[in-house]
């Protein structure tokens, strides 16, 4: 569970301070789908780095699973989040000079796998998400809905408690997206607790509840009634 | 923390960094470690190699590896050919020369020149010759630039070192005052134990300034035997060169042991090496260092350079690694690795090109320099120092901007914020 308190983010450039977070207060239970939405600037990607521990909140507090994360060091958060966290960014976010099975590898061994074990775990993440024929191909040997299914498993290789997704289909053509969408929403169905950001309302409604953020602030946080499937929604 | 989970992690990503590199950046970096290598190793080589060279040409053309010589209180080798005689019996041994070696005056243009003017003459060794011997000595016949080589029948007649003659000679040396107008063929005047011949050059002997043959007249020995009047064929100087593999100290000691020392003194090359050679080695060989320092400089930025580059433009990627959960100790040993691996490339290559090719090849190729033929002197044990130093010059130089990338915020890598 991850429960975030009266998170605030501001940025300053020179005199003056821009608060983009102001007072966030959320809890995401264990195996929950949360889509977190709302217009282009109203802090929902900020939101995320925060959560994620990919950024450093000005005040406040993000606590996963009973342990605050305010008192971690650089260091143990990087450890944190290797151990505890996937992600899935928008623009894939794959190492370029690494194949499809090298990127999956990668943090694996970071966590003290063998690498005859963690190429194991690593291709069998790749064909979950239907890549087992591309292992070998670097990423710019693959489209973009393609590198996209391999970020996502090299987030979701070594089942993490959270799989974070920064607008997973911002840069994907329509029929990309729906693969993607559908991985997510196996992944949710298998008890994959996941928190992604989007602008779309159409991808939002995969997720089972929804907060909505305008202006650094939560402006609704409702569960979803009518969830889209790839197969109903016909994207 | 320097795990070996992060050496681990750290040396995949630079394998593959390295592996899928543009072939053209590696080439050029690893050039880069080449030159540097050579210009550490060859250039303080070539600067020790100068005076190498000119100790070289004392030990090949004058002193060969053990010399005989006269006490300090004669002036001349007693029971000379008793001692040649000894000398040449004895194992080891694949050269003898025995020299009668005087002063003497040569004086040219003594015809044409005014009688008010100074005569255009020269104080001279000379050199009284076993012709053959010498040659097979020194290999004295090969260093005529002009005219021919004595033959044993020759009368009257003289080679002049290059020094000697005012064309060739190498600056303005004090006491010396070199002939003009003197060719092979031209007559000059020998001055010597008291008799003065009108003697015909027969040919010019074109060495290194520093050479001992440069500022010498030979002659045939029975001719400078005749003029110094040396009817007990004692001669001054009897120089050995031996076979490879042949201990000079041992034959020394032979020699000694022989009874000799009675009559002369003994010693080998590194006995008869003037003072202050050795000195004048380790200078060159510490200004050659300052100069290999610099370039070990310009290598050490160059890699910063590469690097940080590298690193700067990977800026985003290095926070992806980080997002994903790799330690920060682990991205820097991959930048460490490809360094080390730059480096070691470079340095086999420059191992390879240095001890394959060019020290064999400047040992019988040396490089001509007024001062004397220069070899390149690149002892293993120093050679392997130099590698070791430019391993931890590049690795600090590689570690430096990965550490300065590495450390910014994670977030702002991956977003590419400043």
């Amino acid at each position: 569970m991850i429960t975030v308190k009266q998170l605030i983010r501001s940025f300053k450039d020179g005199s003056r301070e821009t608060r983009v977070l102001k007072g966030i207060d959320l809890i995401v239970k264990n195996g929950e789908f949360v889509a977190i939405i709302g217009r282009s600037g109203a802090g929902k990607s900020t939101l995320l780095y925060q959560m994620s521990l990919l950024d450093e909140p000005s005040a406040g507090d993000v606590i996963v699973d009973g342990h605050s994360t305010n008192e971690m060091s650089t260091d143990e958060e990087t450890q944190f989040r290797l151990f505890n966290f996937g992600y899935v960014f928008q623009d894939y976010a794959l190492l370029p000079e690494l194949t499809a099975l090298e990127n999956v590898v990668l943090p694996l061994i970071m966590q003290g796998m063998p690498i005859a074990a963690a190429e194991e775990k690593a291709t069998a993440a790749l064909r979950r998400v239907g890549l087992d024929g591309r292992l070998d191909n670097l990423p710019s040997q693959l489209s973009g809905g393609e590198q996209q299914r391999v970020s996502i498993s090299r987030a979701i290789a070594h089942t993490p408690h959270v799989l974070f997704a920064d607008e997973p289909t911002a840069n994907l053509d329509k029929e990309s997206s729906a693969v993607v969408m559908q991985l997510f929403a196996e992944l949710h169905a298998a008890g994959q607790t996941i928190i992604m950001v989007t602008h779309e309302d159409d991808f939002a409604r995969f997720a089972e509840r929804i907060v909505k953020i305008d202006d650094g602030m939560i402006v609704s946080d409702e569960r979803v009634t009518i969830r889209n499937r790839p197969l109903e929604s016909g994207v | 923390m320097l795990s070996l989970l992060n050496i681990r992690v750290g040396f995949y990503l630079a394998l593959r960094q390295i592996r899928r590199a543009s072939r053209w950046t590696t080439t050029l970096i690893v050039f880069v470690m080449l030159l540097t290598f050579l210009n550490l190793v060859v250039v303080t080589g070539v600067l020790v190699g100068i005076i190498q060279g000119i100790s070289n040409q004392y030990r090949t053309q004058e002193t060969g590896d053990v010399v005989v010589s006269s006490l300090d209180s004669k002036d001349f080798i007693e029971n000379s050919p008793q001692i040649i005689a000894l000398v040449k019996s004895l194992p080891g041994v694949a050269q003898v020369s025995s020299r009668y070696i005087a002063g003497g005056t040569i004086e040219a243009n003594y015809f044409s020149r005014d009688q008010k003017e100074k005569p255009n003459e020269t104080g001279a060794s000379v050199d009284g010759i076993n012709v053959a011997d010498e040659n097979a000595f020194s290999n004295l016949s090969t260093h005529v630039a002009e005219g021919s080589y004595l033959s044993s029948s020759d009368y009257d007649t003289v080679l002049l070192g290059s020094q000697l003659i005012d064309r060739y000679s190498f600056g303005k040396m004090p006491g010396l005052t070199p002939l003009k107008n003197v060719y092979p063929g031209t007559k000059i005047r020998l001055t010597l134990g008291g008799h003065t011949r009108e003697v015909v050059v027969k040919g010019i002997v074109s060495v290194p300034a520093n050479s001992p043959l440069a500022a010498r007249v030979f002659m045939p020995e029975g001719e400078v035997r005749e003029l110094i009047g040396r009817d007990d064929y004692a001669v001054n100087e009897i120089a050995t060169l031996l076979l490879p593999g042949t201990d000079p100290i041992a034959f020394r000691d032979l020699l000694l042991r022989s009874g000799v020392g009675a009559n002369a003194k003994v010693q080998t090359f590194e006995d008869a090496t003037p003072n202050g050679v050795a000195e004048i080695k380790d200078t060159f060989a510490m200004i050659g260092n300052a100069i290999g320092s610099i370039g070990l400089v310009v290598a050490a930025i160059t890699i910063f350079i590469v690097i940080f580059i590298n690193a700067v433009t990977r800026r985003k990627f290095i926070g992806i690694l980080k997002g994903i959960g790799i330690s920060g100790e682990a991205i820097e040993i991959s930048y460490i690795f490809q360094s080390i691996f730059y480096a070691a490339i470079g340095s086999s290559l420059g191992l390879l090109f240095l001890y394959g090719f060019l020290v064999p090849y400047i040992a019988v190729h040396p490089i001509v320099l007024p001062i004397s033929n220069a070899i390149i002197v690149a002892p293993v044990a120093s050679t392997l120092l130099r590698i070791l130093l430019l391993v931890v010059a590049t690795i600090i130089a590689g570690y430096l901007p990965a550490r300065m990338i590495v450390r910014k915020n994670t977030l702002d890598s991956i977003l590419g914020r400043t």
